[in-house]
């Protein structure tokens, strides 16, 4: 059998949802979008952000929203050293887990930073909006550092 | 705020999947011959099945198939679907057969579009035979063939679809 041809070609499947938010998410995405970020108050007191549609202990549906503030503290976090080019940040940058002032518990968004030596956990970060808003999770550009002690 | 916007209650939210796909060897041989306007299989030297399009191996015994068929390009209906829903990014206007289409000589089905046929009256069984572009526009591609259309000939009995040889019914 002769050789045959290496023959090699890219290709893309697309999948073009579009969802619909519901009412819970929809209220933090039209907070995003207003510049404002929304918790929720579940069943044993704490605020959840982002806001859960069913409370994680009763199960029962979730409606006392609870708007928190624009600047956290730095749980956890990890460096992204070469970023690809799906990710919202091309310069080098860290997955954060965020909890906002009154949250009591942390959310995931990427944390802009110099280098991976200026991050510490327990850093105050702060909201950076995006320059157009639509009602996205990217309408929250990124957190960056906040300058001072950490909290 | 110049005016209230209404709430958000949808969000896009696309998956691209961006590949590269290499074919092994079996596989750029398939879409070799393919280019020529021939459509091969592979038979496996165990249980003599032919496929197409051959990957190289048996899937039931996992023997290599290296042995390489010539098919024909009439074949017979084994399953089919009438697509009444518009795809995004397909051309086709709906609607449209999409059918499972054993070649005479090979013992699997391959996915090709059927046409010049009365959507209502495809069955399982039925003859069809490959329309193919002119040669000029052939590539590595089963878009070779614009689609399958009917065949005048009898059908085949559901027990011997994908049991055809390649002479097809004559035998």
């Amino acid at each position: 059998m002769a050789a045959a041809e290496l023959l090699s070609q890219e290709f893309e499947l697309g999948f073009t949802y579009t969802r619909s938010t519901g009412p819970v998410v929809g209220k933090f995405l039209t907070g995003l979008r207003d510049g404002k970020v929304y918790g929720v108050r579940g069943s044993d007191g704490r605020v959840l952000v982002p806001p859960a549609e069913y409370d994680p202990v009763t199960a029962a549906p979730l409606t006392d929203f609870v708007e928190v503030g624009q600047e956290g503290r730095l749980l956890s976090w990890c460096w992204v050293s070469e970023p690809r080019e799906a990710h919202l940040l091309q310069q080098p940058f860290a997955w954060a887990m965020v909890q906002l002032d009154g949250a009591d518990v942390p959310m995931i968004h990427c944390l802009e930073a110099p280098s991976a030596e200026a991050v510490t956990t327990g850093a105050r970060v702060s909201i950076s909006w995006a320059d157009e808003r639509q009602g996205f999770i990217t309408d929250i550009r990124c957190f960056t550092l906040l300058q001072g002690a950490a909290s | 705020m110049s005016e209230p916007q209404a709430d958000v209650t949808v969000v896009k939210s696309p998956v691209y999947l961006k590949y590269r796909f290499t074919a092994g060897s079996a596989p750029a041989r398939f879409l070799g011959r393919l280019k020529e306007g021939v459509l091969t299989g592979q038979r496996c030297p165990r249980c003599s099945n032919v496929y197409i399009p051959a990957r190289g191996s048996c899937p039931a015994c996992g023997v290599p198939t290296e042995k390489e068929v010539v098919l024909s390009d009439k074949g017979t209906v084994q399953s089919f679907t009438i697509v009444s829903i518009p795809i995004p990014g397909n051309p086709i206007e709906p609607p449209y057969i999409v059918a499972n289409i054993v070649p005479d000589g090979a013992n699997i089905s391959f996915i090709h579009l059927l046409s010049e046929c009365v959507n209502e009256e495809v069955h399982i069984g039925q003859r069809v035979q490959a329309l193919w572009k002119p040669a000029a526009e052939w590539g590595y591609s089963m878009d070779n063939i614009r689609y399958f259309r009917p065949l005048d000939e009898p059908d085949v009995a559901v027990d011997r679809i994908g049991k055809l040889p390649v002479t097809g019914l004559e035998s």
